[in-house]
């Protein structure tokens, strides 16, 4: 039976996939992660497939890893598939070759997304599908979620067929993450378009010992090429299968697809080619246009490979004289995109052999990469090209290209939207629910058989107060409508801050309803707007309401959460469903939505809904604007320029408006953004008691955020400090004229609180208050920013003259990596910090693409910046999966370009002095001030060499830097090091090369949403690991010390800073490889990050993650290189895990093994302890002696040697 | 030797039942327990209290960072089969109830009306044979009149009963101005039973932190006095089970509390501190004392001290005060086990 239901793309995709196989190999990726993390949750419910077995759901180490295990479970038999995207598609590419070689059958499905070329992308286009094209894979192109259900299901009935593999695809995001309402496929339609013999079939050609064959040989010039060839009938009958299938699925469902699906006129001249999402687009165009007289058509690639020329021609309408190919990706030096040139040349051929009489002229655009916006105006842009004289190939549209002039100008005032499509547009922050009370209006809306819905949600990047834009239309009749609203009948503005930063009203339709969560009365409300916003209200007579969601929220014990009580505003005064019946429908949607999580969440949901109609107020609009306030600017004019051209206008959400000249063509950017954003997401932020406060820098070193900084300072420079300008007398003896100042940066702060909970200093008398303490930011902005401003005009501490053994030494050390995105309490961020406070002015990053290298480099937010001397940390994100091996790549060509600098000082030693030169060469570079005496000598050495124009000395200069001794790191998470980079990871400690590696364990893949690693412990829960990992996360810090040359150290901050400072110290010192593992508490673990510190201090005392430090040079003095820095545990194993969630979980869904695998948690962590005492106790001779000879300098190692 | 009592309107094949423990709180612990040989089992409490927060944790923990980031919905792993917690226990109680031969009793601490009673018709429903209803309450509202808190109390009683038609017990605090009236009210209100006392969490202050510290520590014999007293007060006059529940260390609480007129015991501290299988040695303890002592069964002895039965009843609970006046410090060992021995010389009756 036809069933309605309103799913994303990826549900509708992995509902026909879980359906129809019996294995599948799996490892996140965005935005295909969903259909991974449905099918294991549903393999984990225990559903069954159409052959009555539940699906094994096995995670891979890697896409390549899951392509080989794909490849293996087909040879063995099983109906077989995976779920991927980008590079994950690209590393099963050899795979892929080896499965269509062998004629497999299998379907990949993929949420098509950009490949990371001079930045990565997680968002959509066809690069990666493109990359695939060589494979032998079939490609099947879904434009809609609909059609990305029902062409999975073709894909799997015409690739057992035909035998030829498919990857299935739609567009990443914009179809894999849309919701839309859709008639999904029963169990019996996909029965019956599955043939049980062809299955059978594929399972007798499974390799067998009862049937033996020899398949994957090495084949010589004699025959591979022959053998090549023998596949050609099989890709000759595959268009036809699956028309087949489709037909077939037509007959079952009504819903008939074609290998290319033409709409238009018939006698179209113009005509555009395209694939993917955009089809519906420029459909509706082409309606629209042509009900207004025009003639053309759109052709849409459904079947993309193997490619029919024949099909092709036959949609092509004869009468089309002007072809547009519209590309979602490029190929830079092609002649054209791959589609563009396909068609072009079956259309040459079709002419040159008489079956078509003239040639049209083909052009090849390209449009939407990285999910950038695709709308009707684009279409229409593209369609009035082909109309003009001369229209060129290798146009772009939806972009400014000021450089080549590729772009083509876009009229931005059409809209073909009917009016009877109710359209909504929400600004809301990511920790408000808007997103998900959206899912759900969307859900409630389309509950009526006769009502259709879509919605589509726009994220920023940021992990913490995120901002979130939702796009939401309601109709009669389906929604096809894959782009932004361009207007709207309906804005929530679900945070006043909003008003003041963007333009959010400018899509407001004439007479449409504004909905305003306001901290203000309605009858002051007005007073608050900007001018822009005033502005939009009265020409376009808005309709204005207002309420102060937030504050009932936290009266109402909901927190941060506004979610119901807006989604209830906006069913009283939306007019989308009858008042009375859309407050019915929400309580009832709670009642499904919190029905499990007990009476008081849900009483607190309904409350919500009937006290949010009482405290909504309309507003009385005034006939005038009143205000003269503008949006804010957010990056001063004293900007650099590069900061001031593309990221301000990105905060500002006018990014699209940044013209190709503006951006630098290598991916090079300036960092340090972060400091312009002042995003004022805490809602409380630390407030300083100097009097209670002893200086320890404690709060400062936990703090995620580089929020707290402290200087001491000459008392005398406090003249010029702003009124109440809080300062201390500095505690240390011997500064009787110092006084010392915590600042905090109140604008910046996420308001995790970890500080506060960290500080030590208690008030003795009053009982729970500390040296800070969290307190309302709003009162304390205006004061925070003078504050803040004087505070940095005091001087900086030179980093050689403090301490920095020490967090009381290294509070004043300024941090190079501030205000990035991460979560609000992250555990990662504050090592990051520490390692910019340690080494940051010749600090160099291979870092892992993750979590870290998110909210390490995702456009605009920048947080790693230069100190006042211009130097700062060096960082790049190559892949997930190589970021060893890049890393040491760096190491390779740093060590290389130290040697030549020391030849060419040597050589020009007397040019130089050889004095200066002696002392270049000979530098001890261990401390601070001996790196900043080196830094003297290379002044001078430029000094004396002034400007040359011989080559010598002009090389010597090209890397004289190198001579200031580098502190390399490789960072990145426990994913990266654990499982898809343990292999690369692997041979660069197995180098003798001084590269230092620090490993961020969250212990799951944080990025993608908390996906069990094999550093996921023992007895815990995550996705891909529902029902509790049953085995012991791997010791990689054991298996580094086996080489016995590596330094290894385990810390965790929250524990011990000053080990943790050790241990930076020491790896960064060992001229050696050096493996640091850092505990990072992390969202995923399930509980509030405030507590994130003392979780760690807890995971330590549990024994659970002894601290310890492994030190090869240790045996220089005869001494054991394993120091063991905890105690013996003093707490059980589950005292420190039941406090999170990802352990508790599993007393509740599984309390009898919980219950196991808490005592085999026990034993693990008792016996890993064991074992490190043992090693502790042992003595130094032991160990592998020590590998580096004191007594030969590396300028003396031959080349070589070292491998 | 016939070990046999009655408690709760239930035959028990001894009067030595596993309180609500951890040890009771999953289904391989349950039947451990019977394996040990109680005579009945105290499901671990549900507490509708945590039963609210673990979802509400659920609840807030799951929407931090969801959905709002491209890449990530939910950072919470799938919770296939998760049934929410008063579920889970109840399934807890069915599974329970149905594979053990001796009757399994729930424990419930509620909060609010509906809670007590719709809770206590839940677990009747998985197959408990009885509902033990733990009244934790802090009197800590100066408005508060003890008299209300009774009432309150009374009426919970009254309202389960009407929801359920299984015994059930109330585990009461000491903190009772008249206990013995209130036992008559409890009774009236349809009570089957009491279990003298509950122990309250009494915490301590860190002097370092200046912040109160929750501790739990096991119950001691020692804490078994008040209790016995209570119960040699209450036996014979009232209708109503009685079961002592504090401080059962060894088979010499169990035989002190059955001399005092309770009709069973409940112990948990013991089987935490010695495991499971100590509860084989507590029964064999009452039957080796029984048999020392010359008593063929528990009815024997049961009462035997309860105070209506002795022949100055006020001597009995005066006998510490008048001590403590004459010596001014009662000697260590002066407490019922002194009356105890003293009743050793008693003529036990043998048989009828």
């Amino acid at each position: 039976m036809d069933q309605k239901q309103t799913l994303d793309g990826n549900t509708a995709v992995a509902h026909v996939a879980y359906r129809i196989n019996d294995v599948c190999a799996i490892f996140p990726i965005t935005p295909s992660s969903p259909m991974a993390e449905l099918a294991d949750q549903w393999s984990a419910e225990g559903r069954t497939n159409l052959w009555g077995a539940v699906p094994v759901v096995q995670e891979m180490q890697a896409e390549g890893g899951a392509a080989g295990a794909v490849h293996g479970s087909l040879q063995a038999g099983a109906v077989t598939t995976t779920f991927t995207a980008s590079q994950g598609l690209l590393l099963m590419i050899p795979n892929m070759f080896k499965i269509a070689g062998e004629l497999t059958p299998c379907v990949f499905h993929v949420a098509a997304r950009s490949v990371a070329t001079q930045a990565l992308s997680i968002f959509g286009d066809h690069s990666d599908v493109m990359a695939v094209r060589a494979t032998g894979f079939g490609l099947l192109s879904a434009a809609s979620v609909q059609e990305a259900h029902d062409l999975a299901l073709v894909a799997q009935a015409a690739t057992l067929k035909a035998r030829v593999p498919f990857v299935h695809f739609m567009d990443g995001f914009r179809t894999s993450h849309e919701m839309n309402t859709i008639v999904t496929l029963s169990d019996e339609q996909i029965r019956a378009m599955i043939d049980d013999d062809l299955v059978r079939a594929h399972r007798q050609r499974a390799l067998s010992p009862e049937r033996p064959v020899i398949r994957g040989t090495a084949q010589n010039p004699d025959t591979f090429f022959q053998a090549r060839e023998t596949v050609n009938p099989y890709y000759l009958a595959t268009p036809a299968i699956v028309q087949h299938a489709m037909d077939r699925l037509a007959a079952l469902t009504g819903r008939q697809y074609r290998l290319f699906r033409y709409d238009g006129h018939p006698q179209a001249e113009r005509v555009v080619v395209v694939m993917g999402s955009a089809a519906e687009t420029l459909r509706a165009t082409v309606a629209h246009l042509n009900a207004e007289g025009e003639r053309i058509g759109v052709l849409q690639v459904l079947l993309y490979r193997p490619w029919s020329a024949k099909d092709f021609l036959a949609a092509l309408p004869m009468s089309a004289r002007r072809i547009a190919v519209l590309d979602r990706t490029k190929e830079p030096g092609a002649p054209a995109e791959p589609l563009c040139l396909d068609v072009a040349q079956t259309l040459t051929d079709a002419v040159a052999r008489g079956v078509r009489p003239h040639l049209p002229l083909v052009v090849g655009g390209r449009y939407g990469l990285s999910s950038k916006e695709f709308n009707p105006a684009m279409a229409k842009a593209v369609f009035d090209h082909l109309a003009q004289e001369e229209p060129h190939s290798g146009f772009t549209v939806g972009i400014i290209d000021d450089v080549c002039g590729t772009s083509l100008s876009v009229d931005s005032g059409f809209d073909i939207e009917p009016s009877d499509v109710h359209r909504a547009l929400f600004f809301g922050l990511g920790a408000d629910g808007t997103v998900g009370a959206n899912k759900n209006s969307v859900k409630i809306l389309a509950e009526d058989p006769d009502r259709y819905a879509q919605g589509y949600f726009v994220y920023d990047s940021h992990k913490s107060g995120a901002e979130t834009i939702s796009h939401l239309r309601f109709g009669n009749a389906p929604i096809a409508a894959p782009y932004l609203l361009q207007s709207a009948d309906f804005i929530g503005v679900h945070k006043f801050d909003f008003l003041q930063k963007r333009d959010v009203l400018a899509t407001a339709r004439a007479g449409a309803t504004v909905l305003i969560n306001a901290p203000y009365e309605a009858a002051v409300v007005w007073d608050h707007l900007s001018r822009p916003a005033q502005q939009h209200i009265v020409e376009k007579n808005l309709r204005l309401f207002v309420i102060d969601a937030s504050g009932l929220a936290q009266r109402l014990g909901l927190g941060p959460r506004v979610n119901t009580i807006l989604q209830a505003c906006f069913f009283a005064i939306s007019g989308v469903l009858p008042r009375e019946e859309g407050i019915r429908r929400i309580r009832q949607s709670i009642e499904k939505t919190y029905g499990d999580k007990g009476k008081a969440v849900l009483d607190k949901n309904f409350v919500a809904v009937d006290t949010a109609v009482e405290h909504l107020h309309e507003v009385v609009v005034p006939k005038a604007v009143t205000s003269t306030e503008e949006l804010r600017v957010f990056v001063p004019a004293d900007a650099p320029d590069q900061i001031r051209r593309i990221a301000a206008l990105q905060f500002a959400g006018r990014g699209d408006e940044i013209p190709v000249s503006a951006i630098p063509a290598d991916g090079s950017y300036l960092g340090g953004t972060t400091q312009y954003e002042k995003r004022n997401v805490a809602f409380a932020v630390p407030l300083w008691k100097p009097d209670l406060c002893i200086q320890c820098g404690q709060c400062s070193i936990v703090c995620p955020h580089s929020v707290i900084r402290a200087k001491a300072y000459d008392g005398a420079l406090l003249k010029g400090a702003p009124e109440g300008f809080p300062s201390a007398q500095v505690h240390e003896r011997g500064y009787p004229d110092k006084r010392f100042t915590l600042q905090i940066a109140v604008e910046d702060c996420t308001g995790c609180g970890i500080c506060i909970d960290h500080c030590p200093a208690h008030d003795p008398l009053e009982p729970g208050v500390k040296a800070i303490n969290l307190s309302e930011r709003l009162p304390l902005v205006e004061a925070g920013r003078r504050e803040l401003a004087f505070f940095e005009s005091l001087p900086e501490h030179r980093r050689e003259q403090v301490d920095l053994h020490l967090s009381r030494g290294l509070q004043f050390v300024q941090p190079l990596f501030e205000f990035s995105g991460a979560c609000a309490g992250c555990g990662e961020t504050p090592y990051l910090k520490l390692l910019s406070q340690l080494f940051g002015d010749r600090l160099q990053i291979a870092n892992a693409t993750g979590c870290s290298s998110i909210y390490g480099g995702n456009l605009p937010s920048l947080p790693w910046r230069a100190d006042a001397d211009g130097r700062g940390p060096a960082w790049n994100n190559s892949l997930f999966e190589d970021n060893g091996e890049f890393g040491l790549g760096m190491r390779l060509a740093v060590d290389q370009q130290v040697a030549m600098a020391r030849d060419l000082v040597r050589a020009l030693a007397e040019r130089i002095g050889p004095r200066l030169a002696d002392e270049i060469l000979g530098a001890p570079q261990r401390t601070d001030s001996e790196i900043v005496a080196q830094r003297g000598r290379i002044d001078e050495l430029r000094r004396v060499l002034g400007d040359p124009a011989d080559g010598p000395a002009r090389d010597l200069l090209a890397v004289v830097e190198y001579l200031v001794r580098r502190s390399l790191w490789i960072v990145g998470g426990d994913g990266w090091a654990y499982d898809i980079g343990a292999g690369g990871l692997d041979h660069v400690l197995a180098q003798n090369r001084d590269v230092n590696v620090l490993v961020l364990d969250t212990e799951v893949y944080s990025n993608t949403g908390g996906q069990a690693s094999k550093a996921t412990p023992l007895g815990a829960s995550a996705k891909f690991a529902a029902a509790g990992k049953r085995t012991p996360r791997k010791d990689l810090a054991l298996q580094a010390i086996a080489y016995g040359y590596v330094y290894v150290a385990q810390v965790a901050l929250g524990s011990s800073p000053e080990q943790t400072i050790q241990a930076l110290r020491d790896a960064e010192a060992y001229e050696g490889p050096a493996l640091v593992l850092a505990y990072s508490h992390c969202i995923a673990h399930g509980y509030d990050m405030r507590d994130g510190m003392k979780q760690q201090h807890r995971a330590v005392a549990s024994g659970y993650w002894p601290l310890f430090r492994y030190d090869p040079r240790m045996r220089n003095s005869d001494m054991n290189p394993f120091r063991l820095d905890s105690t013996r545990p003093r707490l059980p194993v589950e005292e420190f895990a039941y406090r999170e969630l990802r352990y508790r979980v599993l007393t509740q869904t599984r309390p009898e093994e919980a219950r196991m695998l808490m005592r085999q948690a026990q034993a693990a962590a008792n016996e890993r302890y064991r074992l490190y005492e043992d090693m502790a106790a042992r003595d130094g001779t032991r160990f592998h002696p020590f590998w580096q000879d004191e007594a030969v300098t590396r300028d003396e190692i031959p080349a070589g040697a070292a491998q | 030797m016939n070990l046999e009592t009655r408690c709760l309107g239930l035959s028990l094949a001894h009067p030595v039942i596993a309180g609500a423990s951890p040890l009771s709180a999953t289904f391989d612990g349950i039947r451990r327990l019977e394996d040990a040989g109680a005579a009945a089992i105290v499901a671990a409490s549900i507490y509708e209290e945590e039963v609210e927060a673990e979802a509400a944790a659920l609840d807030a923990f799951g929407a931090i960072g969801a959905e709002s980031n491209p890449e990530v919905t939910s950072y919470l792993p799938p919770l296939p089969g998760y049934p929410g917690a008063l579920a889970a226990h109840l399934e807890l109680i069915r599974r329970a109830a149905h594979s053990i031969s001796v009757p399994l009793l729930a424990s419930l601490n509620g909060i609010t009306r509906e809670g007590w009673t719709g809770i206590a018709a839940d677990l009747k429903a998985a197959g408990a044979a009885a509902v033990e209803l733990d009244l934790f309450h802090l009197a800590t509202d100066p408005r508060e009149t003890s008299a209300e808190v009774e009432r309150r109390l009374i009426e919970t009683v009254r309202a389960v009963r009407a929801a359920v038609d299984i015994p059930v017990a109330v585990k009461l605090s000491p903190y009772f101005t008249a206990p013995a009236h209130l036992a008559a009210a409890l009774s009236d209100a349809g009570a089957s039973g009491i279990v003298l006392f509950n122990r309250y969490y009494e915490p301590d202050i860190d002097l370092a932190t200046l912040s109160f510290r929750p501790s739990l520590r096991l119950s001691t014999a020692e804490e078994t006095r008040l209790a016995l007293m209570w119960t040699a007060i209450l036996a014979g006059k009232t209708s109503l089970s009685l079961a002592g529940g504090r401080g059962v260390e060894g088979p010499e609480e169990v035989i002190k509390y059955l001399l005092a007129g309770a009709d069973a015991v409940l112990t948990a501290s013991a089987l935490l501190r010695h495991g499971a299988d100590y509860l084989r040695q507590l029964v064999q303890g009452v039957a080796e004392w029984l048999e020392a002592h010359g008593a063929g069964s528990v009815a024997e002895i049961r009462g035997r001290m309860r105070a209506d039965r002795l022949g100055e009843p006020e001597a009995l609970f005066r006998a510490n005060y008048r001590q403590a006046l004459l010596f001014g410090y009662p000697p260590p060992d002066t407490d019922l086990r002194n009356l105890i021995r003293a009743s050793e010389g008693l003529a036990v009756p043998r048989g009828n």
